[in-house]
């Protein structure tokens, strides 16, 4: 009985201080955060799709998410975008905005789903990444994209993700362009991943054999990330 | 063994349950209700915002997904060892209307008798519903971590806003039954301990 008591009072201190920021805390959940990024790897199936709906099913108007207010969202000029391309790649040339619509394109419905919970049913429009990668002579067998958004949010995925036939440079959602808010003029939209793994506002892309993280998630500890898990497949 | 698996089942059950109420605020299924923040587990809301940029979602996440596999390990342990080492057998007392009505009635009037390694019928039950909603527990957690590489299993649970709901109800299932075994150990324990106490004041 005193065993019990006494464990019971150590459960019970556990809520009052809370330890999840002590740095050997912290070490403990990040490996077994970078062990799940290697599952997930592992039950990634690059050739299983995403269940796609109906039009019936998109949600409308499309919910607008982000840590700032909608109105608050940058507004890129579509004269002067440019997307930048490094690493890895054979042709660096960037690219206009005008120059992406020209790239071909398909539509997908699918659902997304928030690290928070929710999920909505969304459609986008877009050029597949794996041909916009195969059309600048990228390194296929690279391990990592890295996105740099305009809002100086980063964002890393692994290849077979960015291979996937739902992985898009989306221009479009709910078969209109993108408004700011939701991430004008390009947003890399992945069907397989959860909804921050889906960045807007992409102004750069980099492939390359190291994973760079990003600002909400970084495998190589939290750190100043928010510390989300950095493969974050679903 | 028992005793092992017991105390890493309620370890991971306190980390999952903590963990899982900061993530449910971030998007309550039933609207308007709120867990407070202080019963959970991820972190101090104030220090993640400072140094993380975040709001204190990220840590209770990093909690679940390690409470995932202790509680895979443990609970797995559990059963396993249970089935073959013929311990449920043992311990196993047929569930039926009459002997449920007895026990209901005596724990009613808290005279339910407990001896070590003899279970009631009542007990039987809630072991055998509580395992089934850790069972269903897990397996909707899965469908809602992996919907579309575990596809079958988010459908077979009627997609993936439904394995949120069984998720849920599991949880509640779960949490109830903490609290009732909460509440007899600590009637067991007054009780014994009022035993002891008329004991000496008889020995005088």
């Amino acid at each position: 009985m005193l065993r019990s008591g006494l464990s019971l009072g150590m459960l019970a201190a556990l809520t009052g201080c809370d330890i999840t920021d002590r740095d050997e805390v912290q070490s403990v959940l990040t490996t077994v955060s970078t062990w799940n990024d290697r599952v997930q790897a592992f039950l990634f199936n690059p050739d299983r799709l995403a269940r796609t709906y109906s039009e019936s099913d998109v949600q409308r108007p499309w919910r607008y998410n982000g840590r700032d207010k909608a109105e608050l969202a940058p507004v890129i000029d579509p004269d002067t975008y440019r997307l930048t391309l490094s690493g890895t790649v054979g042709r660096k040339e960037p690219w206009t905005v005008e120059q992406l619509y020209q790239l071909p394109q398909v539509s997908q419905i699918t659902r997304h789903i928030c690290v928070e919970g929710w999920s909505a049913i969304g459609k986008w429009t877009g050029c597949p990444l794996s041909e916009f990668l195969k059309r600048i002579d990228a390194d296929l067998t690279a391990t990592a994209v890295y996105f740099e958004c305009v809002d100086g949010y980063t964002c890393s995925i692994d290849m077979p993700s960015a291979l996937h036939p739902q992985t898009l440079m989306s221009f479009k959602v709910n078969d209109e362009i993108l408004q700011p808010k939701y991430g004008f003029p390009l947003k890399v939209r992945i069907a397989t991943k959860l909804g921050f793994k889906n960045p807007k506002l992409v102004t750069a892309i980099w492939v390359g054999n190291e994973n760079r993280g990003g600002t909400w998630d970084d495998p190589r500890g939290r750190g100043t990330s928010s510390g989300y898990n950095w493969f974050s497949g679903i | 063994m028992v005793r092992l698996t017991h105390w890493l089942i309620a370890v991971s059950v306190f980390i999952m349950t903590g963990s899982g109420w900061r993530i449910y605020d971030w998007s309550p299924l039933i609207e308007g209700t709120h867990i407070p923040t202080t019963l959970t587990l991820g972190g101090n809301v104030a220090v993640s915002r400072l140094v993380h940029n975040e709001d204190g979602l990220a840590g209770a996440l990093q909690w679940h997904f390690l409470g995932m596999w202790l509680l895979l390990g443990s609970f797995g342990l559990y059963l396993l060892y249970g089935l073959f080492s013929g311990y449920f057998r043992a311990m196993w007392v047929p569930i039926d209307r009459h002997a449920l009505g007895h026990d209901l009635a005596l724990a009613a009037k808290f005279r339910l008798s407990h001896s070590t390694g003899v279970r009631s019928s009542l007990q039987s039950l809630l072991y055998a519903v509580v395992s089934g909603a850790i069972v269903l527990t897990m397996l909707s957690g899965l469908a809602m971590w992996k919907p579309i590489q575990l596809d079958s299993l988010t459908m077979l649970l009627g997609g993936y806003e439904a394995a949120r709901i069984i998720h849920f109800i599991g949880m509640l299932v779960i949490v109830g039954f903490v609290v009732l075994h909460l509440a007899a150990v600590a009637l067991m324990a007054k009780c014994r301990l009022s035993a002891s106490v008329v004991k000496d004041l008889a020995r005088g």
